[in-house]
């Protein structure tokens, strides 16, 4: 069952976040940028995550920044990103059960 | 990568990319389904029906949006409501699509607008990683997407059926897969201390000021996205 009202919000929605999705792309193709902004484009995926991670951590409070350190360094190690993820979600258990 | 010996447009989309994408998707579900799951729950909760619930899931594919929206939900549905807050925390994803152009400009027609109806974060950070590599394959951003597009519709159905029956409740170990996740993307894209600590440790600490302020999602996240890149772009374009 779909509610028309209820259709019509998800529409709206995918409107919305499709337009974010394309935005960018079509703005870049359509006008000249700056180089500044193309560096910036180039620059941007490591600041990007790392806005991501830290409040993301904050949450936490201390074990998040422990926890998420150990995923960092076990990245760093093993290059396997399901053993990281669980890595710390077994490290967060610990860190819970230590109070 | 075969670089060099095929056409311009040549390989821009192949299948073997898009079957690497959705493979190396499948490590990320560990951080995604959890947050499926609680968008499922939610969506029961606020009396959504099952079909309401998965096309949500399959038209927006954006868990943190689908959140903020089912935050607001109210009978009849506020359809104005739901896409501001759709647009404001989806916003972060208009640089990553301007970010991929590289990728999107080989491909034609609706092949390029379909693949950027999959992008969501981790499919920009793989491919981001990948393009550093020296890859050129958008096929492997769409398996990424497509991936993951597969899984958090299975996440959130489950989460509808289940959620009554399993809580977990806030605060579990398990809701920490997701920050997980972005600490290991993150390692991805490190290029050496010279080159990324000042940026990063700007962006880190301008998110987490503004977060710590109580600045709503996603103004945290695009304040120090925005001024880290802009530093290392600063940085990059001094150097000789």
């Amino acid at each position: 069952m779909i509610r028309a009202d209820v259709l019509a919000a998800i529409i709206a929605m995918a409107v919305a976040t499709y337009a974010c999705r394309a935005g960018g792309y079509v703005i870049l193709r359509a006008v000249r940028v700056p180089p500044f902004v193309e560096r910036m484009l180039a620059n941007l995926p490591g600041p990007l995550f790392c806005a991501y991670a830290v409040p993301a951590l904050a949450q936490w409070g201390w074990t998040g920044w422990v926890a998420g350190a150990a995923v960092m360094a076990i990245q760093a190690t093993t290059r396997n990103m399901a053993i990281s993820i669980l890595s710390g979600v077994g490290a967060m258990v610990a860190l819970q059960a230590l109070g | 990568m075969k670089r060099g010996q095929t056409p311009v447009t040549g390989g821009a989309m192949t299948m073997a990319g898009f079957k690497r994408g959705a493979r190396e998707a499948l490590p990320l579900v560990i951080g995604t389904f959890p947050f499926g799951i609680v968008v499922g729950v939610i969506s029961d909760a606020k009396d959504l029906s099952l079909a309401e619930t998965m096309l949500m899931c399959a038209v927006v594919f954006a868990g943190s949006s689908q959140l903020l929206a089912l935050e607001l939900w109210a009978d009849p549905a506020p359809i104005m409501a739901a896409a501001i807050a759709a647009f404001a925390v989806n916003i972060r994803l208009a640089p990553m699509g301007a970010a991929l152009a590289p990728w999107l400009d080989r491909l034609r027609g609706w092949k390029r607008w379909a693949t950027i109806a999959t992008l969501v974060d981790h499919s920009y950070a793989l491919s981001a990683a990948d393009m550093q590599r020296g890859g050129r394959d958008a096929g492997y951003l769409l398996g990424v997407g497509v991936g993951l597009w597969v899984f958090w519709m299975v996440a959130v159905a489950l989460g509808y059926g289940l959620g009554s029956v399993v809580r977990v409740p806030p605060g579990h170990p398990l809701y920490f897969a997701a920050a997980a996740t972005f600490c290991a993307i993150l390692m991805a894209f490190w290029r050496g201390f010279a080159r990324d600590f000042a940026p990063w440790v700007l962006s880190g600490g301008i998110a987490l000021l503004l977060w710590w302020l109580g600045l709503p999602a996603p103004w945290p996240l695009i304040a120090g996205a925005l001024s880290g890149a802009a530093l290392g772009a600063a940085r990059s374009g001094a150097r000789p």
